[in-house]
């Protein structure tokens, strides 16, 4: 199916909250994973014969597994608190985009096989028996969620959609329908460590290529060091970073701090993905074998602090999971966790995420900076929903949202904030997070962009911000082909070291 | 006795039902750190953020005015409700419910405002129409029927209030009391059994629910505390 003609939604002044539109999206459907790709990963290619009990079975062992799926399919009253807060029913008006809606989708299937009331009185308690026609629901509009946790902000107890969305692609993996673009890639990082599938040697090319780019441009030698054993730091970022514009730009930004802080610093060719599809399909195993290749690379090259790059999904698994899933940080006493943390740097956090390395070394004179050299930049800062919704930086709640204001300020002279209610933990996702990046979701990408590309018109009216800065991989990608469809210049995306590296200060 | 019997089984199956949800709740591992940050670092936090989401409905404030004001009334009306109602069932009766009495009678037109506000919500506004099931409209109406019956008892024609004591006194005591014949009386508690009964059935779980709730209930400390639940354990030990 190819992706259909669609309107792009028009800028209004505010954003508004639509009426209903029933079924609207509901032809928005990702390409389904062929056999080689469910192959791989251990799941059926094709609904079989049993496909009902196997759904019915994964969902009650998802049950036993996690208390959040549990407690919210339970504790959700309907109240409606987050019917307008998930940008795709924003930009969609299609109801099943409502954040509860979308609950509903399962809970309904919940009621009906695992409840009292939906067993004895289904009609009631809106239970229904699963269909074919609600698994293709679940296909189609937990792939148009991007696991922002916008709606748990909100919810009155804290019920966040993403949980739900992430077990219903799970049962969904299982009965046969897997989404080809995060399957594939979930296949490409493991067999060969990152997942736009580059491998060793083309990466090795890439990065000196980047580093005679870099002399070529400042006279300065700065490095970028490929599975140096020994080195101080292991920076581990999002493969985009490699090759995609504007990421690239943030990478060399990265290197160029390494360089002037003096830190000996690697990169690894086994661990060269930050990211970690594994979240969005809500599999802990599979997260945990894709997380396992950075501790793997921190043993094996020796190194004694890990450093995260710019990306928001794969901060929230660094931040958030990495300790549990690998034993990346600190706490751990059993012999697996020991292993590692007697080699790391205690006076550093583990992991530690870019932005919070880079502003200490400036706010500590470390390094210098000279934010004159953006003068030609209004900037306003994206916050990336995973970062905001599901991270911490620095010692102090809210420091996600601080330090990378407080690192934009120190290297800009020009900068404002888009409206309260789109930043800091009310921000709008890009569109694109969770698994959705993909052409074959073009239609909902867009669409959902359109809050958060309201917000930014506003500023842009008012204070002719000229750059959004952003600390995603995905942001980047997404809004670099979707801020084009609504009028503006995609080169007003970029990352915060992409700003870092055009006023620091080279000697 | 029908009503003796009647609330024996109640409150039996609330209690039963309560006790294995909550059981059920905690036995269920939480295998990652999913706070919704910002989130306290500590547990003293974690406390005051619960706190707040159950005194105030913090996140319901933030997210919608509407609801929340009407949730609000309703819901701390129904606290004071039920604080007064504690006389029925003390002797003597505590001191702090008797200080809550003048207050927990104007209460009831709190709590009723607050559920007529939320049930026209259901049908005004065209979202929350769309999500709402049968039973939501019914658990409304529920709750404003038990509502209005007692208020009839208390502003219009009064009860037996010595013999209902009486009758309540006797079922914890299992020495079973007559109960006063008044239709109303007799409607408001055959209402409040039903409730008892769907309690732990229903989306009425929202109130332990919330407790268990990882995004609210956990520190955000993952990078100083390793935390792996059981099941998660076990893959450890293969490596
Ligand atoms: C820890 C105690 C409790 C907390 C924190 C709590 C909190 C909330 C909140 C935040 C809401 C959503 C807003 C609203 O619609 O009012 C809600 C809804 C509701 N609560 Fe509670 N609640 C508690 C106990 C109870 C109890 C004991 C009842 C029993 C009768 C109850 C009945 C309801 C009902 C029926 C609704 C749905 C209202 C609607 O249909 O819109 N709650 N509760
Ligand atoms: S997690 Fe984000 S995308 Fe998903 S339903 Fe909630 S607000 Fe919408
Ligand atoms: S805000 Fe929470 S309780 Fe209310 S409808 Fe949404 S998910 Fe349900």
């Amino acid at each position: 199916m190819a992706a259909a003609e669609f309107d792009i939604p028009e800028i209004k002044d505010e954003i508004e909250i639509p009426k209903l539109r029933e079924g609207v999206m509901a032809h928005a459907k990702s390409f389904i994973a062929g056999k080689p790709v469910q192959d791989f990963m251990g799941y059926p290619h094709e609904l079989g014969e049993d496909w009902k009990e196997r759904a019915i079975d994964k969902m009650g062992d998802l049950l036993g597994k996690y208390r959040s799926l549990k407690v919210f399919l339970d504790a959700c009253v309907h109240c409606g608190a987050c019917t307008d807060k998930c940008h795709y029913y924003l930009g969609t008006s299609d109801p099943k985009n409502m954040p509860v809606a979308r609950q509903d989708l399962m809970r309904q299937v919940y009621r009906r096989y695992f409840t009292t009331a939906g067993k004895l009185f289904p009609k009631l308690v809106g239970a229904k028996d699963l269909t074919k026609e609600i698994l293709d629901d679940w296909y189609s509009y937990y792939h148009q969620c991007s696991e922002c946790r916008r709606c748990s902000v909100f919810c009155p107890y804290g019920i966040d959609t993403a949980e739900i969305t992430m077990a219903g692609r799970e049962i969904l993996n299982h009965v046969g329908m897997g989404q080809k673009y995060s399957n594939e890639i979930l296949g490409k990082v493991q067999k060969i460590g990152n997942n736009l599938g580059l491998p060793g040697p083309a990466l090795e090319d890439t990065l000196e290529g980047l580093a005679e780019d870099i002399e070529a441009d400042t006279g300065v030698p700065v490095k970028l060091p490929l599975d140096v054993k020994g080195a101080e730091v292991l920076l581990v970022t999002p493969s985009a970073d490699f090759f995609s514009e504007p990421h690239v730009e943030s990478l060399i930004g990265y290197a160029k701090v390494f360089h002037a802080a003096g830190i000996n610093w690697t990169l690894s060719s086994h661990a060269s993905e930050a990211g970690n599809f594994g979240l969005f399909n809500g599999n802990y195993e599979t997260m945990r074998k894709v997380a396992m290749r950075i501790r793997d690379a921190a043993l094996e090259l020796g190194v004694k602090r890990i450093v995260v790059g710019e990306c928001g999904h794969a901060w929230r698994v660094a931040y958030s999971f990495w300790n549990t899933l690998t034993g990346i940080g600190y706490g751990g006493n059993d012999p697996f966790s020991i292993e590692l943390q007697k080699q790391l740097d205690p006076t550093y956090p583990q992991p530690q995420h870019i932005c919070e390395l880079t502003n200490d070394l400036i706010k500590s004179g470390k390094i210098k900076v000279d934010p004159s050299l953006n003068d030609d930049l209004v900037v306003t800062y994206h916050d990336s929903c995973n970062v905001a919704r599901a991270s911490r930086m620095g010692t102090e709640p809210g420091g996600q949202f601080t330090i990378p204001r407080e690192l934009i300020k120190s290297v800009v002279n020009n900068f404002h904030n888009m409206a309260d209610d789109t930043i800091y933990e009310s921000t709008f996702c890009c569109g694109g997070g969770g698994g959705l990046l993909t052409d074959d979701l073009m239609e909902v990408r867009v669409k959902g962009a359109l809050p958060r590309v309201t917000a930014l018109n506003n500023v842009v009216k008012e204070h002719q911000v000229n750059f959004m800065a952003t600390i995603c991989a995905i942001c980047k990608a997404q809004f670099t082909k979707v801020l084009p469809k609504y009028g503006f210049d995609m080169s007003m995306v970029g990352g915060v070291h992409q700003l870092v590296s055009k006023a620091i200060k080279l000697d | 006795m029908i009503y003796a019997g009647m609330f024996y089984i109640a409150a039996f199956l609330l209690v039963a039902g309560l006790v294995y949800k909550i059981f059920d709740y905690s036995r269920t591992p939480a295998p990652l750190k999913i706070p919704t940050t910002p989130a306290p670092t500590t547990q003293t936090g974690v406390v005051y953020r619960m706190a707040k989401e159950v005194v105030l409905f913090e996140s319901l404030f933030k997210s919608n005015k509407w609801i929340w004001v009407f949730g609000w009334l309703f819901h701390f009306g129904l606290f004071l409700v039920l604080a007064r109602h504690l006389r029925y069932f003390t002797q003597p009766v505590w001191f702090w419910v008797d200080i809550v009495q003048p207050f927990g009678k104007y209460a009831s037109l709190m709590m009723v405002a607050g559920l007529a506000g939320l049930l026209a919500r259901r049908f005004v506004v065209d979202r929350v129409r769309y999500i709402s099931t049968p039973s939501d409209y019914l658990m409304l109406v529920l709750l404003i029927a038990i509502g209005l019956s007692g208020m009839m008892m208390t502003f219009v024609a009064h009860t037996d209030i010595i013999s209902l004591k009486e009758f309540f006194m006797g079922l914890m005591y299992f020495d079973v009391q007559p109960l006063p014949q008044d239709p109303i009386l007799m409607v408001h508690l055959a209402l409040v059994a039903t409730l008892m009964v769907i309690f732990p059935i229903s989306k009425l779980l929202h109130a332990p629910g919330l407790f268990f709730s990882p995004t609210r209930n956990q520190a955000d400390n993952p990078r100083e505390h390793r935390h792996v639940a059981a099941w998660a354990a076990r893959l450890d030990q293969n490596n």
